[in-house]
Protein backbone atom coordinates (compact mmCIF):
# COMPACT_ATOMS: atom_id res chain seq x y z
CA UNK A 1 0.00 0.00 0.00
CA UNK A 2 0.98 3.50 -0.82
CA UNK A 3 0.89 5.61 2.06
CA UNK A 4 0.61 9.15 0.81
CA UNK A 5 1.94 12.18 3.52
CA UNK A 6 -0.39 14.98 2.69
CA UNK A 7 2.03 17.16 0.91
CA UNK A 8 2.17 19.99 1.94
CA UNK A 9 2.70 22.84 -0.82
CA UNK A 10 4.04 26.35 -0.77
CA UNK A 11 4.35 28.72 -3.30
CA UNK A 12 7.22 31.29 -2.39
CA UNK A 13 6.00 34.17 -4.27
CA UNK A 14 2.51 34.11 -2.19
CA UNK A 15 4.60 33.94 1.07
CA UNK A 16 7.28 36.86 -0.07
CA UNK A 17 3.69 39.21 -0.90
CA UNK A 18 2.66 38.66 2.42
CA UNK A 19 5.17 39.39 4.53
CA UNK A 20 6.99 41.75 2.29
CA UNK A 21 5.41 44.68 4.22
CA UNK A 22 6.47 43.35 7.68
CA UNK A 23 9.71 42.54 6.20
CA UNK A 24 10.63 45.96 4.82
CA UNK A 25 9.08 47.94 7.45
CA UNK A 26 11.30 45.77 10.15
CA UNK A 27 14.01 45.44 8.02
CA UNK A 28 14.51 48.96 7.78
CA UNK A 29 13.62 50.29 11.44
CA UNK A 30 14.44 47.55 13.52
CA UNK A 31 17.12 45.10 11.93
CA UNK A 32 19.25 47.74 10.24
CA UNK A 33 19.60 50.04 13.13
CA UNK A 34 20.85 47.31 15.30
CA UNK A 35 23.60 46.59 12.49
CA UNK A 36 24.14 50.11 11.98
CA UNK A 37 24.23 51.04 16.06
CA UNK A 38 27.21 48.06 16.75
CA UNK A 39 28.75 49.46 13.70
CA UNK A 40 29.04 53.20 14.44
CA UNK A 41 29.86 52.36 18.33
CA UNK A 42 33.48 51.22 16.73
CA UNK A 43 33.69 54.62 15.00
CA UNK A 44 35.74 57.17 16.11
CA UNK A 45 35.30 61.04 15.77
CA UNK A 46 32.24 60.20 13.45
CA UNK A 47 30.56 62.50 11.73
CA UNK A 48 26.52 62.83 11.75
CA UNK A 49 26.32 65.04 8.57
CA UNK A 50 29.08 63.39 6.38
CA UNK A 51 29.15 60.13 7.69
CA UNK A 52 33.16 59.93 7.78
CA UNK A 53 35.12 58.94 10.91
CA UNK A 54 38.81 59.01 11.92
CA UNK A 55 39.52 55.71 13.07
CA UNK A 56 37.99 52.32 13.97
CA UNK A 57 38.43 50.82 17.70
CA UNK A 58 37.26 51.31 21.05
CA UNK A 59 37.61 55.01 21.60
CA UNK A 60 33.52 55.54 21.92
CA UNK A 61 33.45 52.84 24.78
CA UNK A 62 36.88 54.09 26.41
CA UNK A 63 34.88 57.75 26.14
CA UNK A 64 31.99 57.05 27.53
CA UNK A 65 33.71 54.80 30.80
CA UNK A 66 36.16 57.78 31.42
CA UNK A 67 33.20 60.26 31.53
CA UNK A 68 31.77 60.82 34.90
CA UNK A 69 28.39 61.43 33.65
CA UNK A 70 27.89 58.50 32.30
CA UNK A 71 28.43 56.89 35.81
CA UNK A 72 26.31 59.23 37.00
CA UNK A 73 23.53 57.96 34.47
CA UNK A 74 24.20 54.86 35.61
CA UNK A 75 24.27 54.98 39.57
CA UNK A 76 20.71 56.82 38.89
CA UNK A 77 19.76 54.53 36.64
CA UNK A 78 20.37 51.42 38.72
CA UNK A 79 19.16 53.96 41.99
CA UNK A 80 15.83 54.01 40.39
CA UNK A 81 15.15 50.55 39.54
CA UNK A 82 16.25 49.09 42.63
CA UNK A 83 13.80 51.43 44.26
CA UNK A 84 11.01 51.66 42.12
CA UNK A 85 10.68 48.04 40.85
CA UNK A 86 11.00 46.66 44.99
CA UNK A 87 8.48 49.10 46.43
CA UNK A 88 6.01 48.81 43.19
CA UNK A 89 5.99 45.21 43.73
CA UNK A 90 4.81 45.17 47.59
CA UNK A 91 1.79 48.06 46.88
CA UNK A 92 1.07 45.83 43.85
CA UNK A 93 0.94 42.92 45.79
CA UNK A 94 -1.44 44.36 48.14
CA UNK A 95 -4.15 45.72 45.95
CA UNK A 96 -3.95 42.62 43.71
CA UNK A 97 -4.35 40.40 46.55
CA UNK A 98 -7.29 42.82 47.47
CA UNK A 99 -8.85 43.17 43.68
CA UNK A 100 -8.77 39.76 43.42
CA UNK A 101 -10.94 38.75 46.37
CA UNK A 102 -14.70 39.20 45.56
CA UNK A 103 -15.08 42.72 45.78
CA UNK A 104 -17.88 45.03 44.36
CA UNK A 105 -17.53 47.89 42.77
CA UNK A 106 -14.86 46.15 40.39
CA UNK A 107 -15.42 48.52 37.17
CA UNK A 108 -14.61 51.51 39.58
CA UNK A 109 -11.66 49.99 41.22
CA UNK A 110 -10.39 48.86 37.86
CA UNK A 111 -10.91 52.37 36.40
CA UNK A 112 -8.82 53.89 39.29
CA UNK A 113 -6.09 52.11 39.71
CA UNK A 114 -5.46 51.15 36.25
CA UNK A 115 -6.17 54.76 34.37
CA UNK A 116 -2.43 56.20 34.85
CA UNK A 117 -0.87 53.37 32.62
CA UNK A 118 -2.82 54.49 29.40
CA UNK A 119 -2.40 58.47 30.15
CA UNK A 120 0.78 60.29 28.57
CA UNK A 121 3.92 60.60 30.70
CA UNK A 122 3.90 64.20 29.44
CA UNK A 123 0.53 65.53 30.22
CA UNK A 124 0.38 62.91 33.64
CA UNK A 125 4.48 64.15 34.85
CA UNK A 126 3.24 67.79 34.23
CA UNK A 127 0.31 67.67 36.88
CA UNK A 128 3.31 65.96 39.16
CA UNK A 129 5.05 68.83 38.27
CA UNK A 130 2.46 70.79 39.68
CA UNK A 131 1.79 69.27 42.75
CA UNK A 132 5.56 69.20 43.38
CA UNK A 133 5.53 72.60 43.03
CA UNK A 134 7.63 74.30 46.21
CA UNK A 135 5.44 77.17 47.03
CA UNK A 136 2.10 76.05 45.60
CA UNK A 137 2.09 72.58 45.73
CA UNK A 138 -0.47 70.16 47.07
CA UNK A 139 2.31 67.82 48.79
CA UNK A 140 4.62 70.85 50.64
CA UNK A 141 0.79 71.52 52.01
CA UNK A 142 0.53 68.11 53.02
CA UNK A 143 3.49 68.55 55.10
CA UNK A 144 2.61 71.73 56.67
CA UNK A 145 -0.21 69.30 58.16
CA UNK A 146 2.38 67.78 60.28
CA UNK A 147 5.00 70.66 60.95
CA UNK A 148 7.49 69.38 58.18
CA UNK A 149 9.19 72.51 56.34
CA UNK A 150 7.99 72.96 52.56
CA UNK A 151 10.78 70.89 50.53
CA UNK A 152 12.13 72.12 47.16
CA UNK A 153 11.11 68.97 45.39
CA UNK A 154 12.20 69.04 42.07
CA UNK A 155 15.53 71.98 42.40
CA UNK A 156 16.96 70.48 45.61
CA UNK A 157 19.66 67.88 44.19
CA UNK A 158 18.87 65.94 46.90
CA UNK A 159 15.36 65.69 46.55
CA UNK A 160 15.36 64.76 42.47
CA UNK A 161 15.61 61.70 42.60
CA UNK A 162 13.13 60.26 45.34
CA UNK A 163 10.68 63.14 43.55
CA UNK A 164 11.41 60.81 40.34
CA UNK A 165 11.12 57.70 42.39
CA UNK A 166 7.64 58.53 43.30
CA UNK A 167 6.21 59.54 41.04
CA UNK A 168 7.87 56.40 39.00
CA UNK A 169 5.98 54.19 41.69
CA UNK A 170 2.86 55.79 40.76
CA UNK A 171 3.14 55.01 37.09
CA UNK A 172 4.16 51.73 37.18
CA UNK A 173 1.81 50.35 39.55
CA UNK A 174 -1.21 49.64 37.45
CA UNK A 175 0.81 47.24 35.16
CA UNK A 176 2.60 45.86 37.67
CA UNK A 177 -0.96 44.94 39.56
CA UNK A 178 -3.03 43.70 36.05
CA UNK A 179 -0.02 41.21 35.61
CA UNK A 180 0.08 39.85 39.31
CA UNK A 181 -4.04 39.81 39.01
CA UNK A 182 -3.86 37.26 35.71
CA UNK A 183 -1.22 35.46 38.05
CA UNK A 184 -3.61 35.15 40.59
CA UNK A 185 -6.68 34.21 38.57
CA UNK A 186 -4.57 31.23 37.54
CA UNK A 187 -4.29 29.74 41.19
CA UNK A 188 -6.44 27.06 41.59
CA UNK A 189 -9.89 27.99 43.71
CA UNK A 190 -9.35 24.17 45.19
CA UNK A 191 -6.38 25.14 46.86
CA UNK A 192 -7.68 27.79 48.89
CA UNK A 193 -11.34 25.98 49.70
CA UNK A 194 -9.13 23.50 50.97
CA UNK A 195 -7.06 25.60 53.16
CA UNK A 196 -10.37 27.21 54.64
CA UNK A 197 -11.57 24.20 55.83
CA UNK A 198 -8.59 23.25 57.48
CA UNK A 199 -9.16 26.47 59.12
CA UNK A 200 -5.75 28.50 58.12
CA UNK A 201 -5.59 32.19 58.66
CA UNK A 202 -5.71 35.19 56.03
CA UNK A 203 -2.21 35.47 56.08
CA UNK A 204 -1.17 31.87 56.48
CA UNK A 205 -3.00 31.23 53.33
CA UNK A 206 -1.17 33.91 51.74
CA UNK A 207 2.34 33.25 52.80
CA UNK A 208 1.89 28.95 52.55
CA UNK A 209 -0.31 29.33 49.15
CA UNK A 210 -0.27 32.16 46.96
CA UNK A 211 2.92 33.20 47.57
CA UNK A 212 4.71 30.04 46.31
CA UNK A 213 2.22 29.54 43.33
CA UNK A 214 2.88 33.34 42.54
CA UNK A 215 6.26 33.32 42.68
CA UNK A 216 6.69 32.17 38.97
CA UNK A 217 4.63 35.55 38.12
CA UNK A 218 6.26 37.77 40.92
CA UNK A 219 9.94 37.13 39.06
CA UNK A 220 8.29 37.63 35.63
CA UNK A 221 7.24 41.10 36.92
CA UNK A 222 10.42 41.83 38.45
CA UNK A 223 12.39 41.47 35.36
CA UNK A 224 9.98 43.32 32.83
CA UNK A 225 9.63 46.10 35.21
CA UNK A 226 14.04 46.17 35.51
CA UNK A 227 13.97 46.15 31.88
CA UNK A 228 11.41 49.01 31.84
CA UNK A 229 13.11 51.10 34.12
CA UNK A 230 16.41 51.08 32.93
CA UNK A 231 15.02 52.90 30.39
CA UNK A 232 13.68 55.59 32.95
CA UNK A 233 13.62 59.28 30.43
CA UNK A 234 9.96 60.82 29.12
CA UNK A 235 9.63 61.24 32.81
CA UNK A 236 12.64 63.68 33.13
CA UNK A 237 10.71 65.84 30.55
CA UNK A 238 7.95 67.51 31.84
CA UNK A 239 9.61 67.70 35.62
CA UNK A 240 12.61 69.43 34.73
CA UNK A 241 11.98 70.98 31.55
CA UNK A 242 13.66 68.74 29.18
CA UNK A 243 16.87 68.84 31.56
CA UNK A 244 18.54 66.24 33.36
CA UNK A 245 17.16 67.21 36.92
CA UNK A 246 19.02 70.65 38.05
CA UNK A 247 22.87 71.35 37.69
CA UNK A 248 22.87 68.00 35.56
CA UNK A 249 22.20 65.98 39.03
CA UNK A 250 19.85 63.55 37.26
CA UNK A 251 20.90 61.93 34.17
CA UNK A 252 19.93 58.85 33.20
CA UNK A 253 21.08 56.32 30.74
CA UNK A 254 18.46 56.75 27.71
CA UNK A 255 19.04 60.97 28.78
CA UNK A 256 22.90 60.52 28.22
CA UNK A 257 21.92 58.83 24.95
CA UNK A 258 19.44 61.60 23.80
CA UNK A 259 22.03 64.16 24.78
CA UNK A 260 25.27 62.82 22.94
CA UNK A 261 23.27 62.01 19.69
CA UNK A 262 20.78 65.23 19.81
CA UNK A 263 22.79 67.99 21.89
CA UNK A 264 26.37 66.83 20.75
CA UNK A 265 25.81 65.28 17.16
CA UNK A 266 28.42 62.21 18.78
CA UNK A 267 26.68 59.23 16.92
CA UNK A 268 29.26 57.03 17.92
CA UNK A 269 29.89 58.05 21.42
CA UNK A 270 25.65 57.92 21.53
CA UNK A 271 26.02 54.51 20.52
CA UNK A 272 28.66 53.22 22.39
CA UNK A 273 26.56 54.05 25.00
CA UNK A 274 23.17 52.79 23.28
CA UNK A 275 24.97 49.45 22.82
CA UNK A 276 25.43 49.63 26.85
CA UNK A 277 21.51 50.00 27.36
CA UNK A 278 21.49 47.19 25.20
CA UNK A 279 23.78 44.42 27.15
CA UNK A 280 21.55 45.72 30.38
CA UNK A 281 18.27 45.10 28.73
CA UNK A 282 19.54 41.71 26.97
CA UNK A 283 21.08 39.82 30.51
CA UNK A 284 17.73 40.61 31.68
CA UNK A 285 15.23 39.62 28.98
CA UNK A 286 17.28 36.30 29.15
CA UNK A 287 16.16 35.89 32.79
CA UNK A 288 12.83 36.98 31.37
CA UNK A 289 12.97 34.00 29.02
CA UNK A 290 14.55 31.00 31.85
CA UNK A 291 11.50 32.00 34.33
CA UNK A 292 8.86 32.58 31.51
CA UNK A 293 9.61 28.37 30.40
CA UNK A 294 9.39 27.52 33.80
CA UNK A 295 5.78 28.94 34.00
CA UNK A 296 4.79 27.34 30.72
CA UNK A 297 5.87 24.22 32.52
CA UNK B 1 -15.10 43.77 59.66
CA UNK B 2 -13.04 41.98 57.74
CA UNK B 3 -14.78 43.20 54.66
CA UNK B 4 -14.49 46.63 55.93
CA UNK B 5 -10.85 46.65 56.14
CA UNK B 6 -10.76 45.31 52.48
CA UNK B 7 -12.70 47.89 51.24
CA UNK B 8 -11.08 50.80 53.07
CA UNK B 9 -7.64 50.20 52.30
CA UNK B 10 -8.92 49.66 48.38
CA UNK B 11 -10.48 53.23 48.62
CA UNK B 12 -7.20 54.63 50.00
CA UNK B 13 -5.47 53.04 47.20
CA UNK B 14 -7.62 54.18 44.42
CA UNK B 15 -7.79 57.49 45.70
CA UNK B 16 -3.96 57.88 45.91
CA UNK B 17 -3.99 56.41 42.32
CA UNK B 18 -6.66 58.99 40.94
CA UNK B 19 -5.62 62.18 42.75
CA UNK B 20 -2.76 63.31 40.18
CA UNK B 21 -6.66 63.47 38.19
CA UNK B 22 -8.71 65.21 40.90
CA UNK B 23 -6.62 67.83 40.99
CA UNK B 24 -5.18 68.30 37.81
CA UNK B 25 -9.33 68.64 36.65
CA UNK B 26 -9.42 70.58 39.92
CA UNK B 27 -6.60 72.98 39.57
CA UNK B 28 -8.20 73.67 36.11
CA UNK B 29 -11.13 74.93 36.70
CA UNK B 30 -9.47 77.31 39.44
CA UNK B 31 -9.23 81.11 38.85
CA UNK B 32 -5.52 82.34 38.15
CA UNK B 33 -4.56 83.87 41.81
CA UNK B 34 -7.01 81.14 43.46
CA UNK B 35 -4.92 78.44 42.18
CA UNK B 36 -1.46 80.03 44.29
CA UNK B 37 -3.52 80.22 47.31
CA UNK B 38 -1.92 78.90 50.20
CA UNK B 39 -3.67 76.75 51.59
CA UNK B 40 -4.92 75.43 48.61
CA UNK B 41 -8.94 75.22 48.20
CA UNK B 42 -10.17 71.90 47.41
CA UNK B 43 -13.34 73.18 45.70
CA UNK B 44 -13.24 76.06 43.30
CA UNK B 45 -14.95 78.91 44.55
CA UNK B 46 -16.11 79.24 40.79
CA UNK B 47 -15.88 76.86 37.98
CA UNK B 48 -13.74 78.85 35.96
CA UNK B 49 -14.09 76.69 32.35
CA UNK B 50 -13.14 79.49 30.16
CA UNK B 51 -9.60 77.85 31.49
CA UNK B 52 -10.41 75.50 28.57
CA UNK B 53 -11.06 77.64 26.01
CA UNK B 54 -8.06 80.14 27.07
CA UNK B 55 -5.65 76.94 26.82
CA UNK B 56 -6.93 76.31 23.46
CA UNK B 57 -6.15 79.54 22.24
CA UNK B 58 -2.72 80.04 24.01
CA UNK B 59 -1.48 77.10 21.79
CA UNK B 60 -2.73 75.71 18.65
CA UNK B 61 -3.91 72.67 20.83
CA UNK B 62 -6.87 72.06 17.92
CA UNK B 63 -4.37 71.85 15.09
CA UNK B 64 -1.68 69.72 17.48
CA UNK B 65 -4.91 67.30 18.46
CA UNK B 66 -5.87 67.02 14.60
CA UNK B 67 -2.15 65.99 14.18
CA UNK B 68 -2.44 63.01 16.75
CA UNK B 69 -5.89 61.56 15.33
CA UNK B 70 -4.02 61.32 11.19
CA UNK B 71 -0.70 60.24 13.10
CA UNK B 72 -2.70 57.57 15.57
CA UNK B 73 -4.87 56.47 13.13
CA UNK B 74 -1.80 56.16 9.90
CA UNK B 75 0.11 53.72 12.36
CA UNK B 76 -2.99 51.70 13.45
CA UNK B 77 -3.98 50.98 9.98
CA UNK B 78 -0.56 50.37 8.43
CA UNK B 79 0.44 48.34 11.46
CA UNK B 80 -2.77 46.13 11.92
CA UNK B 81 -2.42 45.29 8.15
CA UNK B 82 0.98 44.47 7.99
CA UNK B 83 0.42 42.52 11.18
CA UNK B 84 -2.51 40.28 9.79
CA UNK B 85 -0.68 39.68 6.51
CA UNK B 86 2.44 38.78 8.37
CA UNK B 87 0.91 36.98 11.60
CA UNK B 88 -1.21 34.93 8.20
CA UNK B 89 1.95 33.62 7.02
CA UNK B 90 3.93 33.02 9.90
CA UNK B 91 1.01 30.75 11.59
CA UNK B 92 -0.89 29.71 8.55
CA UNK B 93 1.32 29.31 5.34
CA UNK B 94 4.13 26.40 5.42
CA UNK B 95 7.18 27.31 3.93
CA UNK B 96 10.84 26.10 4.93
CA UNK B 97 12.66 27.73 7.84
CA UNK B 98 9.40 29.59 8.69
CA UNK B 99 9.40 29.07 12.35
CA UNK B 100 13.41 29.94 12.67
CA UNK B 101 12.78 32.95 11.09
CA UNK B 102 10.01 33.76 13.31
CA UNK B 103 12.25 32.92 16.28
CA UNK B 104 14.74 35.50 15.08
CA UNK B 105 12.20 38.13 14.98
CA UNK B 106 10.61 37.25 17.88
CA UNK B 107 14.83 37.50 19.37
CA UNK B 108 14.48 41.24 18.15
CA UNK B 109 12.22 42.44 20.56
CA UNK B 110 14.58 42.36 23.32
CA UNK B 111 16.43 45.53 21.31
CA UNK B 112 15.34 48.21 23.03
CA UNK B 113 13.50 50.72 21.09
CA UNK B 114 15.40 54.04 22.23
CA UNK B 115 18.90 52.15 20.83
CA UNK B 116 17.31 52.01 17.32
CA UNK B 117 16.02 55.61 17.61
CA UNK B 118 19.88 57.14 16.48
CA UNK B 119 19.81 55.46 12.99
CA UNK B 120 15.78 55.89 12.57
CA UNK B 121 16.87 59.30 12.68
CA UNK B 122 19.52 59.67 10.09
CA UNK B 123 17.14 57.54 7.92
CA UNK B 124 14.30 59.73 7.98
CA UNK B 125 17.29 62.89 7.09
CA UNK B 126 17.76 60.63 4.10
CA UNK B 127 14.24 60.22 3.63
CA UNK B 128 13.79 63.72 3.58
CA UNK B 129 11.05 63.23 6.27
CA UNK B 130 12.19 65.04 8.91
CA UNK B 131 10.15 67.58 10.39
CA UNK B 132 7.03 65.73 8.78
CA UNK B 133 3.65 64.16 10.02
CA UNK B 134 4.63 61.07 7.74
CA UNK B 135 7.81 60.73 9.56
CA UNK B 136 5.94 59.74 12.74
CA UNK B 137 3.96 57.15 10.92
CA UNK B 138 5.95 55.03 8.50
CA UNK B 139 9.05 53.64 11.00
CA UNK B 140 6.04 52.48 12.79
CA UNK B 141 4.35 50.28 10.02
CA UNK B 142 4.57 46.75 11.30
CA UNK B 143 5.34 45.82 14.94
CA UNK B 144 6.85 42.12 16.18
CA UNK B 145 5.30 42.23 19.22
CA UNK B 146 2.08 42.90 17.97
CA UNK B 147 2.84 40.11 15.22
CA UNK B 148 3.71 38.15 17.66
CA UNK B 149 0.41 37.95 19.66
CA UNK B 150 -1.75 37.86 16.85
CA UNK B 151 0.15 35.05 15.04
CA UNK B 152 -0.30 33.34 18.79
CA UNK B 153 -4.18 33.78 18.10
CA UNK B 154 -4.23 32.44 14.67
CA UNK B 155 -2.15 29.43 15.53
CA UNK B 156 -5.05 28.41 18.61
CA UNK B 157 -7.24 28.42 15.02
CA UNK B 158 -8.05 24.79 14.23
CA UNK B 159 -5.83 23.61 10.93
CA UNK B 160 -9.55 21.61 10.35
CA UNK B 161 -11.00 25.10 9.42
CA UNK B 162 -8.26 25.75 6.51
CA UNK B 163 -8.61 22.57 5.28
CA UNK B 164 -11.76 22.73 4.72
CA UNK B 165 -12.36 26.10 3.69
CA UNK B 166 -8.99 25.53 0.95
CA UNK B 167 -11.20 21.71 0.02
CA UNK B 168 -14.06 24.15 -0.83
CA UNK B 169 -12.04 26.21 -3.30
CA UNK B 170 -11.27 29.46 -0.93
CA UNK B 171 -7.84 30.71 -1.46
CA UNK B 172 -5.57 31.73 0.55
CA UNK B 173 -6.11 35.35 0.85
CA UNK B 174 -10.05 34.92 1.24
CA UNK B 175 -9.49 32.62 4.16
CA UNK B 176 -8.19 34.62 5.87
CA UNK B 177 -10.04 37.98 5.51
CA UNK B 178 -13.35 35.95 5.71
CA UNK B 179 -12.56 33.55 8.56
CA UNK B 180 -9.65 34.22 10.29
CA UNK B 181 -9.87 37.67 10.57
CA UNK B 182 -13.84 37.56 11.68
CA UNK B 183 -13.02 35.17 14.10
CA UNK B 184 -9.96 36.62 15.54
CA UNK B 185 -11.76 39.94 16.10
CA UNK B 186 -11.03 40.28 19.43
CA UNK B 187 -7.67 39.76 19.56
CA UNK B 188 -7.22 42.33 16.59
CA UNK B 189 -9.27 44.81 18.47
CA UNK B 190 -6.94 44.17 21.71
CA UNK B 191 -3.80 44.89 19.66
CA UNK B 192 -5.33 48.18 17.47
CA UNK B 193 -6.41 49.43 21.49
CA UNK B 194 -2.48 49.08 22.68
CA UNK B 195 -1.07 50.18 19.59
CA UNK B 196 -3.28 53.64 19.55
CA UNK B 197 -2.41 53.88 23.12
CA UNK B 198 1.48 53.44 22.15
CA UNK B 199 0.90 56.11 18.72
CA UNK B 200 -1.35 58.77 21.16
CA UNK B 201 0.79 59.20 23.53
CA UNK B 202 4.97 58.46 22.30
CA UNK B 203 7.22 61.71 23.25
CA UNK B 204 10.48 60.46 22.32
CA UNK B 205 10.26 60.53 19.03
CA UNK B 206 8.39 63.08 17.93
CA UNK B 207 10.59 65.46 19.93
CA UNK B 208 13.23 64.25 17.95
CA UNK B 209 11.83 64.11 14.21
CA UNK B 210 9.51 67.73 14.99
CA UNK B 211 10.74 71.13 14.89
CA UNK B 212 8.05 73.40 13.68
CA UNK B 213 4.68 73.93 15.81
CA UNK B 214 2.64 72.79 12.71
CA UNK B 215 3.45 69.30 12.93
CA UNK B 216 3.32 68.77 16.24
CA UNK B 217 1.32 66.09 18.30
CA UNK B 218 -0.60 66.69 21.49
CA UNK B 219 2.14 65.62 24.16
CA UNK B 220 4.67 67.26 22.66
CA UNK B 221 2.78 70.80 21.97
CA UNK B 222 1.89 69.87 25.57
CA UNK B 223 5.30 69.73 26.60
CA UNK B 224 6.55 72.97 24.58
CA UNK B 225 3.73 74.49 26.11
CA UNK B 226 5.04 73.62 29.85
CA UNK B 227 8.79 75.06 28.77
CA UNK B 228 7.30 78.19 26.95
CA UNK B 229 4.38 78.77 28.66
CA UNK B 230 5.66 80.43 31.71
CA UNK B 231 3.83 78.88 35.07
CA UNK B 232 0.06 79.30 34.90
CA UNK B 233 -0.75 76.09 36.24
CA UNK B 234 -4.52 76.25 35.64
CA UNK B 235 -3.98 76.68 32.18
CA UNK B 236 -1.26 73.98 32.27
CA UNK B 237 -3.83 71.62 33.95
CA UNK B 238 -6.38 72.42 31.59
CA UNK B 239 -4.43 71.94 28.38
CA UNK B 240 -3.22 68.35 30.14
CA UNK B 241 -6.95 67.20 30.81
CA UNK B 242 -7.68 67.97 26.77
CA UNK B 243 -4.73 65.38 26.66
CA UNK B 244 -5.97 63.17 28.77
CA UNK B 245 -9.41 63.18 28.43
CA UNK B 246 -9.75 60.74 25.01
CA UNK B 247 -7.76 58.51 25.98
CA UNK B 248 -9.93 58.36 29.39
CA UNK B 249 -13.15 57.93 27.34
CA UNK B 250 -11.53 55.26 25.34
CA UNK B 251 -10.10 53.94 28.25
CA UNK B 252 -13.34 53.92 30.34
CA UNK B 253 -15.31 51.97 27.21
CA UNK B 254 -12.54 49.55 26.27
CA UNK B 255 -10.93 48.81 29.73
CA UNK B 256 -11.80 44.87 29.47
CA UNK B 257 -9.57 44.71 26.62
CA UNK B 258 -7.23 46.88 27.23
CA UNK B 259 -6.46 44.85 30.40
CA UNK B 260 -6.43 41.53 29.09
CA UNK B 261 -4.48 42.58 26.05
CA UNK B 262 -1.67 43.87 28.98
CA UNK B 263 -1.47 40.60 31.09
CA UNK B 264 -1.62 38.38 27.75
CA UNK B 265 1.47 40.26 26.18
CA UNK B 266 3.02 40.97 30.02
CA UNK B 267 5.36 43.85 28.06
CA UNK B 268 4.24 47.36 28.23
CA UNK B 269 4.91 49.53 25.15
Amino acid sequence: MKRQKMKVKYNWLEVLLYLLPFLISIGLFTLWPIINVFVNSFLENLNLVTGKFQSIGFGNFIDIFTDPIFYSALKNTFLYMFTVVPISLLFALLFASLLSKKVKGTGFFQTAYFLPMVTSVTAVGLVWKWMYNADYGIFNYFLSLFHIDPINWLNDPAYVLPSLIIYGIWSILPFTIILLLAGLQNIDETYYTAAKVDGASSWSIFRKITLPLLSPTIGLVLVINIINTSKVFNELFPLFNGNPGPAGSLYTIVYYIFEKFQKSLDLGVASAAAIVLFFIVLIFTLVQRIIQKRIVK
Amino acid sequence: MKKLGIYTILIIGALVMMFPFIWMVLSALKGADEVLSMPPTWLPETFRFDNFAKALQTAPFAKYFINSVIVTVCVVGLTTFTTILAAFAFSRLKFPGRDIVFTFFVSLMMVPWEMLVITNYTTMSNLNLLDSLPALIVPFAASIFYTYILRNFFLSIPDALYYSARMDGASNWQYLWKVMVPIAKPAIFTITLLNAIAAWNSFLWPLLVISSSANRTLPLGLYVFITEGGVKYELLTAAATIVIIPILILFLFTKKYIIAGTARGGVKG
